[in-house]
């Protein structure tokens, strides 16, 4: 392991014609560390995420990935480099079974390319790490369930289980436990604490709760700029964190 | 018999041409208008060869020769796909469909291999079989066929329990999604062309040795729109369905053609029917049916169907009648008394437009309430099935 941190972005932007949406972001996230970032609607959270993962080019400003600048490169050959990310809105294969998705998501990484020689049913390691997954997230009695016809809460948890399938070390996932009821999220906090151990998490995550339940430190985005990071105690305590976002009943949370 | 055989062959071909299509349309989701293009130059090639090997009085097995078909349509499959396969959906099919109609015009442009209007000819009875088969007979070149057949089945059926099979449905469900397990949605799809212009090639080097000629037909948008008829009318949801559609559709074209000229009219209703009333296809209604038929349920929906099929039958009839009389009108018959059934009609009476319209009129309105009841039955069984413990 090197000294690099997991994730480092210097002066990130990103502009819709005359729409400015990140106005030059700057981070660098330690490995291991669990990172949250929170901010209002429309701050630029989800932008954030999706210029990181390249499913948007960046205007200007680099990423770096492990120490190694990803900044151009397609949402592939970074997950490839070992960063995965999930959806705000499920994003799943919803005609194949719930442990299709899985062993669909964990074939890169076990090396098996394109390939139409090998049979799926003899790739052991394939059937073993994608049952491993599947039993991470709790899904076991639904195996063999169409992806489509799960529960919101379960598509939630397959979601989480597709984007750690592939054993990336840097994992962004996007509002985790939005639309989830108090003890769905509970149980979806306790699944993320689980599944990210010993991994580099962001996430962003509208949830105090959540946020403050499982984040080392905290970023806090506003207009497209990171206006504080810290710990939770920190982000708490801030001044500036109050009067610009949170309000004055966020003490109480 | 050789009628049989004929009609068999013909359905082999189109099983592997049909398998072929729908490894694109239903296990990647890429709906093609032009893929008669491997199929014609799979053909194309195989005779050419044939003839080469013939005329340099090489050894020739035809035994083999599909599989040089094979090669040539894996070989435009790469060459058109890296073009065709960067998007998927409408700019998938219009790409297809630009250049089916490209090849399909070069046959005029290039007659020394085309061979123009005429096409090209060829025997397959190059009088070098093994253990005395020539393939001099039908019945030996239906074996040949069959044996494509069963073999491109095997090979079909096993690629989509491999690693790429599986990647092809994912990159079915959500393009997006697979970027980010790692996976080119382009690459997948690239390959998948290629894979079914193999494919494709086999089904058209074994129709040029059944037919020994091919012609400009072989790459046209006919046979194109042909074998996505067969597709969705055997059902793009599971590997089988484009079995039952090439086995149906090549014996109603053969069946239906030799009893009417509509026939073309007749598959267009068809098409429609499936397409807006059964999505899935035949193995799609066999698939909903075998799970009722499983839960023991059968028994609640057939009387329904029953009674829907009476209409549906008085619908059926007054439609053939009216589009049989209106041919009987046209300029290619002189007789304007034609049969249907036991039925006499003659298309310059009033009376049998009007009983056919009233047949249809008729038909459709009991119909209506008909469907009521099945819709109904429909849903007492889905709610019987929602709580049958699994």
């Amino acid at each position: 392991m090197s000294a690099a941190p997991a994730l480092r972005l210097s002066g990130l932007c990103k502009s819709f014609g005359n729409a400015v949406i990140l106005k030059g972001v700057e981070l660098t996230i330690a490995k291991g560390e669990r990172h949250a970032i929170i901010g209002p609607n429309g701050a630029g959270k989800s932008t954030l995420f999706d210029v990181i993962s390249a499913r948007l080019p960046a205007s200007s400003g680099s990423v770096a990935l492990n120490g190694e600048d990803v900044s151009g490169l397609g949402p592939l050959a970074i997950h490839r480099r070992g960063l995965s990310r999930s959806f705000q809105i499920t994003n799943i294969f919803p005609s194949l079974t719930v442990f299709d998705n899985l062993r669909c998501s964990v074939l890169w990484s076990l090396g098996y390319r394109y390939s139409f020689w090998n049979r799926l049913a003899r790739l052991r390691d394939a059937r073993e790490r994608a049952g491993e997954v599947l039993e991470q997230i709790g899904l076991q009695r639904r195996r063999e369930t169409l992806a489509g016809v799960l529960s919101y809460a379960e598509q939630r948890a397959l979601e989480i289980g597709i984007t750690i399938a592939g054993g990336a070390s840097v994992l962004l996932l996007d509002e985790p436990t939005s639309g989830m009821s108090r003890s769905e999220s509970d149980e979806a906090v306790a699944l993320i604490r689980k599944v990210t151990a010993g991994k580099t998490l962001v996430m962003v995550e509208h949830d105090m709760s959540v946020v403050f339940g499982l984040a080392d430190r905290i970023s806090v985005l506003v207009y497209g700029q990171i206006l504080a990071t810290g710990t939770p105690a920190e982000i708490r305590a801030s001044a500036v964190v109050q009067e610009a976002y949170l309000g004055k009943s966020f003490t109480h949370a | 018999m050789s009628f049989v055989l004929s009609l068999l062959s013909r359905i082999g071909i189109m099983t592997i041409f049909a398998l072929s299509y729908n490894m694109l349309l239903g296990q990647t989701g890429l709906l093609s208008f032009g893929h008669a293009v491997y199929f014609g130059l799979g053909s194309f090639a195989t005779l050419h060869l044939l003839n080469a090997l013939v005329a340099h009085g090489l050894p020739v097995s035809i035994t083999l020769l599909p599989l040089f078909g094979g090669l040539a349509g894996l070989a435009f499959g790469l060459l058109f796909g890296f073009f065709t396969t960067r998007r998927a959906g409408t700019t998938f099919a219009m790409i297809s469909l630009g250049i089916g109609e490209m090849v399909a015009s070069s046959s005029l442009m290039f007659p020394a291999f085309f061979g123009g209007e005429g096409g090209i000819t060829g025997n397959r009875v190059t009088g070098r079989g093994l253990f005395g088969i020539d393939y001099g007979t039908p019945l030996q070149m239906y074996c040949l066929i069959a044996a494509w057949a069963a073999l491109c089945l095997l090979l079909t059926y096993g690629l989509t329990q491999t690693p790429l099979g599986r990647l092809a449905n994912a990159v079915r469900d959500n393009p997006e999604r697979v970027e980010f397990i790692g996976y080119s949605p382009h690459s997948i799809r690239y390959r998948m062309v290629a894979l079914a212009g193999f494919f494709a090639g086999i089904a058209g080097g074994l129709s040029a040795l059944q037919y020994e000629i091919v012609t400009a037909e072989a790459l046209s948008d006919h046979l194109s729109g042909l074998v996505i008829l067969m597709a969705f009318v055997g059902g793009t949801g599971t590997f089988y369905g484009p079995l039952i559609g090439a086995a149906l559709v090549t014996v109603l074209q053969v069946a239906v053609a030799s009893v009417t000229p509509a026939w073309p009219f007749y598959f267009g209703l068809v098409f429609l029917l499936i397409v807006l009333y059964a999505p899935g296809g035949i193995a799609g209604l066999l698939v909903q049916h075998k799970a009722v038929w499983q839960a023991g349920l059968l028994r609640r929906l057939l009387p329904a169907y029953l009674v829907a099929a009476l209409p549906g039958a008085a619908v059926l009839l007054g439609t053939v009648a009216v589009v049989e009389m209106a041919y009987a009108r046209g300029p290619e018959r002189g007789d304007a008394r034609l049969h249907l059934l036991f039925l006499p009609l003659d298309a310059r009476s009033a009376v049998s437009w009007v009983l056919a319209a009233a047949a249809i009129a008729a038909g459709i309105l009991l119909l209506k309430i008909a469907s009521k009841q099945v819709a109904e039955r429909w849903e007492s069984v889905h709610a019987a099935l929602a709580e049958a413990p699994r």
